[in-house]
């Protein structure tokens, strides 16, 4: 007989892997019920437990709002506060293990076999990764953060009863205005730099050598093999499983609704269009629209594309932002930046004996939890489209590279804005709500009409991207790793994340319950670090 | 009349293909055709192979055992696909093209009201390829 093999999409023999020897067979607990014309193939049961609960939670919410919005937001506080050191710390070991991984042996491991080769171009995979991964974090904080920080360190420390009241990161920089710009850029940088990265790095590698590597399905409870051998098939992966499609579906839904209440009132600046649940909610049924053709379309020709589309958007905004506004400024300060970044980074990452309690708790804590709570959906999804890579090169793509882009959208946006409050008097910004910030900075340059619409088309199309990847990815977590699944089954999870932004949009509760979806952040901190065990673990057994 | 015949299959459901087989084998000897089976993995491990390359040995020797019971000249091609789910359709017809096949001979099931909608992957490629498609139902 003779043996074809197809050039174009099977890599040529993968070469040694370390495969995990298991009984367990991918997709042995799936239930294929008929729903009405559809088959569905899911698992049982953490489809039906995740999903009844999101349902359950979601009446509960409506049905008590004023017990449940302070009750979710009170215990992330609290979360965020008591456990600040733990928050703070983790992440450290986080960058720590990443940057070990590039210079140690291990960095030569290929995910997928020693000569499996990449299933995407640098771009294509670097645009879906960053679109993914923060995308639209940076429409709203690229402005709103760096000014944040400027101010409230050269306002200085201010005591009361011998409690620091401020907000300034580390002691401040009263009344120095340069060396406040430089710390309000370094915590800003802080925030989005090589910190939430390597938390994505971790989570992503840890599922992608299990599965590729190992042969462990594609879903979370993988990465948990060998602490608990074959105990993760059962309720104990159940578990973890579930608390990721919970922690990915609030946090998607409750952004949705939030968001689409942020780009309502972006439009209503623009063009004037009024800020109402109607407008809010037929925003919402847009997004989602869009995301359900997109995961239809599947990962190459929906998900992948709008990623692309959205990477050249915000490059354009992001050259325009350099070239109009304080170009050589911006230059200098990327490079300055990165030095005050560098310079301040050991004492923001301490997580012990700190005195800026407002600061390490309100912001970095709580930015750490709210990372940590994305990490499962964003790793995931991480891990989907880097096979063919080698631990060096995907650390360096999913860790460095995203943590430079940061600083240079950070300076050309923040700086900008600092700029035009420094050197021109311009406080519009300072004055306006956060979601308009970025729209009242843009107001400042020229070809305003041109650049705020682009503006809000990013901001739609990254919550557009967020919502495919992350439908795709509660989809195979609730079908046991299985990644060919029916379509009919994304096509709920997106139109049902839809559902819940509108049903909390309309009854309340939507900060309520993204408070309990970054309290997730607290276990799975723990987990993660866990992770950080199983990683290391595993790359020993890999063949170099 | 046919020289090769391809015939996509789903290790998933191997129960399911006993007669699309038969008549993929039958129509071969008649003609004196090669049969390529052809089989779309997926790059995350399944439920038929933890990698593409496992697929791709499992498929070679499920080939080999048709051509053990059947007698006719077999080839097998596996091709890995990124998202299955959504691409099946135009990985199949990219495939078919490549092998140089003449004729389809693929299991489908009766229609319903869904694939009104939502076309099998048989009618999707019947009413797409280039060459003849025989649909087994």
């Amino acid at each position: 007989m003779s043996v074809q093999k197809s050039e174009a999409a099977i890599p040529s023999p993968e070469g040694p892997a370390n495969v995990i020897e298991t009984d367990y067979e991918i997709g042995q607990d799936n239930v294929t019920p008929q729903l009405g014309p559809f088959g569905l193939d899911i698992h049982n049961p953490v489809f039906f437990v995740s999903g009844l609960t999101i349902v359950a939670f979601v009446f509960l919410t409506l049905a008590f709002q004023n017990q449940v919005g302070p009750l979710f937001g009170d215990l992330r506080s609290w979360l965020t506060s008591t456990f600040d050191w733990f928050f703070l710390f983790a992440g450290n070991v986080f960058v720590l293990l990443c940057l070990f991984l590039i210079v140690s042996p291990y960095g030569r491991v290929r995910i997928g076999g020693r000569d499996a080769t990449p299933d995407y171009s640098y771009t294509g995979w670097f645009a879906m990764l960053f679109a993914a991964g923060m995308g639209i974090g940076l429409m709203f904080y690229g402005v709103s953060e760096p000014i944040s920080h400027y101010s409230s360190a050269i306002g200085g420390v201010t005591l009361e009863n011998g409690v620091r009241t401020d907000w300034a990161p580390l002691g401040g920089a009263a009344g120095n205005q340069v060396e406040a710009e430089r710390l309000g850029m370094a915590a800003t940088i802080f925030h989005w730099g090589l910190h939430p990265w390597a938390v994505y790095a971790v989570v992503a590698l840890a599922l992608a050598l299990f599965a590729y590597n190992k042969g462990l399905p594609l879903t979370i409870r993988s990465a948990f093999y060998p602490i608990f051998g074959d105990r993760v098939w059962g309720w104990t992966g159940h578990i973890i499983d579930i608390l990721a499609v919970f922690a990915t579906l609030f946090g998607l839904a409750t952004s949705l609704g939030i968001g689409a209440e942020q780009a309502n009132a972006g439009l209503e600046f623009l063009f004037g269009i009024p800020v109402s649940n109607t407008s809010k909610v037929l925003l919402i049924l847009a997004i989602t629209g869009v995301a359900l053709m997109s995961v239809v379309a599947g990962l190459d020709a929906g998900v992948k594309r709008l990623s692309e589309i959205n990477m050249v958007l915000a490059a354009l905004l992001l050259l325009f932002v350099i070239l109009v506004g304080p170009t050589l400024a911006i230059i200098t300060g990327f490079f300055s930046n990165l030095l005050a970044y560098a310079e301040y980074l050991p004492a923001l990452s301490n997580p012990f004996g700190r005195e800026d309690a407002n600061f390490s708790q309100g912001w970095t804590s709580f930015y750490w939890a709210w990372w940590i709570s994305w990490s499962p959906f964003v790793g995931m999804f991480i891990a989907r489209v880097s096979r063919g890579r080698t631990v060096r090169e995907f650390i360096i793509c999913v860790l460095l590279i995203p943590s430079i882009v940061s600083v240079l959208w950070m300076t050309a946006f923040g700086g900008t804005a600092i700029s035009q409050i420094v050197n021109d008097n311009y406080t519009a910004v300072q004055d306006a709500g956060l979601e308009l910030k970025l729209f009242t900075m843009l107001a400042a340059l020229p070809l305003t009409e041109i650049t705020s619409f682009v503006g809000i088309a990013l901001v739609i199309v990254f919550f557009v991207t967020s919502s495919d990847s992350g439908s795709l990815v509660i989809d195979t977590i609730t079908a046991g790793g299985k990644v060919n699944a029916p379509v009919s089954q994304r096509v709920f999870w997106a139109t049902f994340e839809g559902l819940v932004a509108i049903a909390l949009l309309l009854g309340g509760g939507l900060v309520a319950l993204q408070a309990m979806a970054v309290s997730t952040g607290f276990p799975f901190t723990i987990v993660l670090l866990l992770t950080c065990y199983t990683i290391i673990k595993g790359l020993a057994s890999e063949p170099r | 009349m046919y020289k090769k015949l391809v015939v996509p299959i789903d290790m998933e459901h191997e129960d399911k293909l006993q007669k699309s087989l038969e008549t993929a084998a039958n129509i071969a000897k008649h003609y004196d055709a090669e049969v390529c089976y052809l089989g779309i993995s997926t790059e995350a491990p399944s439920s038929v192979a933890h990698s593409p390359e496992e697929y791709r040995k499992k498929l070679e020797a499920f080939a080999q055992q048709q051509s053990g019971m059947h007698g006719h000249r077999v080839s097998a091609k596996a091709v890995a696909s990124h998202d299955p789910s959504a691409d099946i359709n135009d990985t199949l017809l990219k495939a078919i093209e490549d092998a140089g096949a003449d004729l389809v001979v693929m299991a489908s099931h009766i229609p319903g009201i869904a694939d009104r909608f939502w076309p099998s992957h048989g009618g999707a490629v019947a009413s797409r390829a280039k060459v003849s498609v025989f649909l087994v139902r």
